[in-house]
């Protein structure tokens, strides 16, 4: 099938390996990829600091981009949340409601496409490491991800994948949040990288990298070894 | 940014460098997570149960009218008198006309988050009367002249040698790190003080419209002391503390129960009436209600955020947030804090006042997840921010959204964008973390990533 690929603007400015990683994975399984140029943001950082008005202006460019795209994956629980669930808020009463219900109903969260939509566990990759998983929360309470990731990483070679005690608890990206209330958002992370260190994982794996960029600024400064690393870079590889 | 959010702000940098703090409360919530997860198990469907939960409030909130006034004739009927307070000061200058009418000299209270709402304690002290708060918790933060650090557990910041020092300092006992020996020290206190009072004051946990009765939880026996000793006995409550009929509680009770401290029941629930009857041997002469509005009808008027008025106040959203986890129930500077208080606070006392609560939230939902009424929390925050930013926008916020926009949705421009972002990084860098650095609020504790060399547009454009 003719998959739309939606990379989020940090994830194309900071994180080009993951978008890439996605591509060689859907590109092997046999699918085509096409990725609009026109779209940079889903409108999330405007949504979430209440301002809705800018938010459209952002969202309404990405509704007339996907307009046409029968299935749209994004490489991001949070940005995926903000189309599939809060588009539809957004746009309530609006001329694009109809659509923005539309393009929810057809975007999937990378993990979640390949393992409920085109049930695909096993992509033959291979990863040496001990690794723990981060529960992004958007991806996690909105949309409902939690088991998707583990069915894929439990395929993935010579990669043993144990729990953290706080998998589940936010690591305090927040978004604006983190610049916001960076005292709160910092004490926030610790607490998830203490729980992370504790595991003895070389990686924390997450399918969101905005709650990885935050980690693995944490860990840096506090001079851990360990790494963090997209989902879909683990399962690109051979 | 109002005092109140500078307050936050900066308490919250106090409380976050505070290891000792984090970790005690953090250790304290984590033991109730088992436990309550142990009994959220036994439950035969737990999120059926909720849903039932959601479901009997919804109801009980959207005929708020009917059951308020089924609720007070079926108290009235028994003799009980029902007072109707709009505001706090209503609701205070009520209690303080009951006080003064009986001549009483020394009250005795239970546990009611109500009346920290209404700051009840401070104008009957100020009238001149004795005010005693019998609740174990309650009675150690009343002795340090705090407020309750938690809407369910007013002491959990304090050490069982905090408590132990405060006792020698404040009752003349001896230290004791046992905790039934701090416990016994504070009841010989207290059982003089049931003798002796004149009122008792109670808050409620359920009011049932259906039978006239509220219903009071609690684990020590001072609540049943406080109604049962002295003569006159005022009862005061939110009027969103209603349940539609008896068989409610059912459900309601061991719900509270496991939500809020991971009991399967608590140790006593006890559902009062009226005043004592005849024929009957014990109980108060005079029984008092005092429903308090205090701007809950302005929620009710807020369509999207009603549900806010389901709240049993069982503290569960603010045992699992980090945010409350890791500032501490004082930060909020707020009688109800955590999720619950961030929802509501804006609606109770005013929206610019408060928006910063609504702000000071990474929106993880964990909050909604637990809420055993399932009220939709984290999205309420998300609602006061868009009504804050309406109401009021930030210059500065606004012109950055607005051009943000304007670049996020031209090629050109984002591409210009992060190729300015790659030369400017490395001076970025020098600066990094001091005053200068625009980016100080994120990298004074954490790296930035460096811009991609080559964007993942790039990339694909030049293999396509």
């Amino acid at each position: 099938m003719t998959i739309t690929l939606f990379i989020p603007c940090f994830v194309d400015a900071l994180f080009p390996r993951a978008g890439i990683s996605v591509v060689q994975i859907l590109e092997r399984l046999g699918h085509k990829v096409v990725c609009p140029e026109e779209i940079a943001c889903c409108g999330q950082p405007a949504f979430n600091s209440g301002y809705w008005d800018e938010s459209r202006a952002v969202a309404v460019n990405v509704l007339a981009r996907l307009k046409d795209a029968e299935t749209v994956v994004i490489v991001s629980g949070s940005c995926g949340a903000m189309v599939k669930k809060f588009y539809p808020q957004l746009f309530a009463n609006t001329p694009q409601a109809e659509l923005a219900k539309q393009v929810s109903a057809r975007i999937w969260e990378f993990s979640d496409f390949l393992v409920t939509q085109l049930g695909v566990t096993d992509l033959g990759a291979r990863f040496p490491a001990k690794v723990t998983f981060h529960d992004g929360c958007h991806g996690l309470r909105e949309l409902g991800i939690k088991k998707q990731p583990r069915a894929l990483l439990a395929k993935v070679r010579d990669l043993q994948l144990v729990e953290m005690s706080e998998a589940e608890t936010c690591c305090g990206f927040g978004g604006t949040f983190a610049a916001k209330f960076p005292a709160i958002s910092t004490a926030m992370g610790e607490v998830k990288c203490a729980s992370a260190i504790e595991t003895g994982a070389d990686y924390i794996v997450s399918n969101d990298l905005s709650c990885l960029m935050h980690q693995q600024g944490l860990l840096n400064r506090q001079g851990s070894k360990l790494k963090t690393i997209h989902l879909a870079e683990v399962l690109a590889q051979q | 940014m109002s005092t109140f959010a500078s307050q936050f702000t900066k308490q919250a940098q106090r409380m976050t460098r505070d290891l000792r703090h984090r970790r005690l409360i953090r250790t304290a919530l984590r033991n109730y997570e088992v436990v309550r997860d142990q009994r959220r198990a036994a439950f035969q469907d737990w999120p059926a149960a909720r849903q039932a939960a959601a479901e009997t409030k919804w109801e009980a909130i959207n005929h708020l009218d009917r059951h308020l006034v089924e609720f007070a004739d079926q108290l009235a009927a028994r003799g009980t008198k029902v007072h109707w307070a709009s505001t706090g000061t209503q609701a205070r200058d009520i209690i303080l006309g009951i006080v003064r009418e009986k001549k009483a000299r020394s009250i005795i209270k239970s546990k009611a988050m109500t009346s920290e709402e209404i700051h009840l304690n401070e104008a009957l002290e100020q009238a001149g009367f004795e005010v005693v708060e019998s609740d174990l918790g309650e009675f150690i933060v009343q002795l340090r002249h705090e407020p309750p650090y938690h809407i369910v557990f007013p002491a959990m910041h304090l050490t069982r040698g905090e408590i132990s020092e405060l006792f020698a300092r404040e009752l003349k006992s001896a230290p004791t790190n046992e905790p039934e020996e701090l416990t016994m020290i504070a009841r010989r206190v207290l059982r003089k003080k049931y003798i002796t009072a004149d009122i008792g004051i109670t808050g409620a946990n359920f009011a049932v419209a259906e039978t006239g009765m509220i219903s009071i939880t609690e684990n020590e026996g001072n609540a049943r002391l406080t109604a049962a000793l002295p003569k006159v006995m005022i009862s005061l409550l939110g009027i969103e503390k209603i349940l539609p009929r008896l068989e409610d509680l059912a459900l309601f009770l061991p719900m509270l129960a496991v939500s809020g401290t991971g009991q399967p029941l608590t140790c006593y629930n006890t559902l009062y009436g009226g005043p004592r009857q005849p024929g009957e041997a014990d109980g108060p002469e005079e029984f008092h209600v005092v429903l308090l509005d205090n701007r809950r009808t302005e929620l009710l008027a807020d369509a999207e955020q009603r549900d806010a008025l389901h709240c049993i106040r069982c503290g569960a959203c603010l045992n699992v947030c980090p945010i409350f986890r890791n500032v501490g129930g004082y930060t909020y500077g707020t009688t109800y804090s955590g999720p619950i208080g961030s929802v509501i606070t804006p609606h109770l006392r005013g929206l610019q006042d408060w928006k910063h609560l609504s702000a000071a939230s990474s929106l993880c939902g964990a909050c909604t997840e637990t809420c055993p009424v399932k009220i939709d929390l984290h999205h309420h925050l998300l609602q006061n921010r868009r009504n804050a930013a309406r109401q009021k926008p930030s210059f500065f916020e606004r012109l950055a959204h607005r051009a943000f926009a304007v670049i996020a949705n031209r090629p050109a421009l984002w591409s210009i964008g992060k190729k300015l972002g790659r030369l400017a990084q490395p001076l970025q860098r020098l600066i990094q973390g001091t005053v200068l650095d625009p980016a100080r609020a994120w990298t004074k504790t954490r790296d930035l990533p460096p811009l991609a060399k080559e964007s993942f547009k790039d990339w694909w454009r030049k293999r396509s």
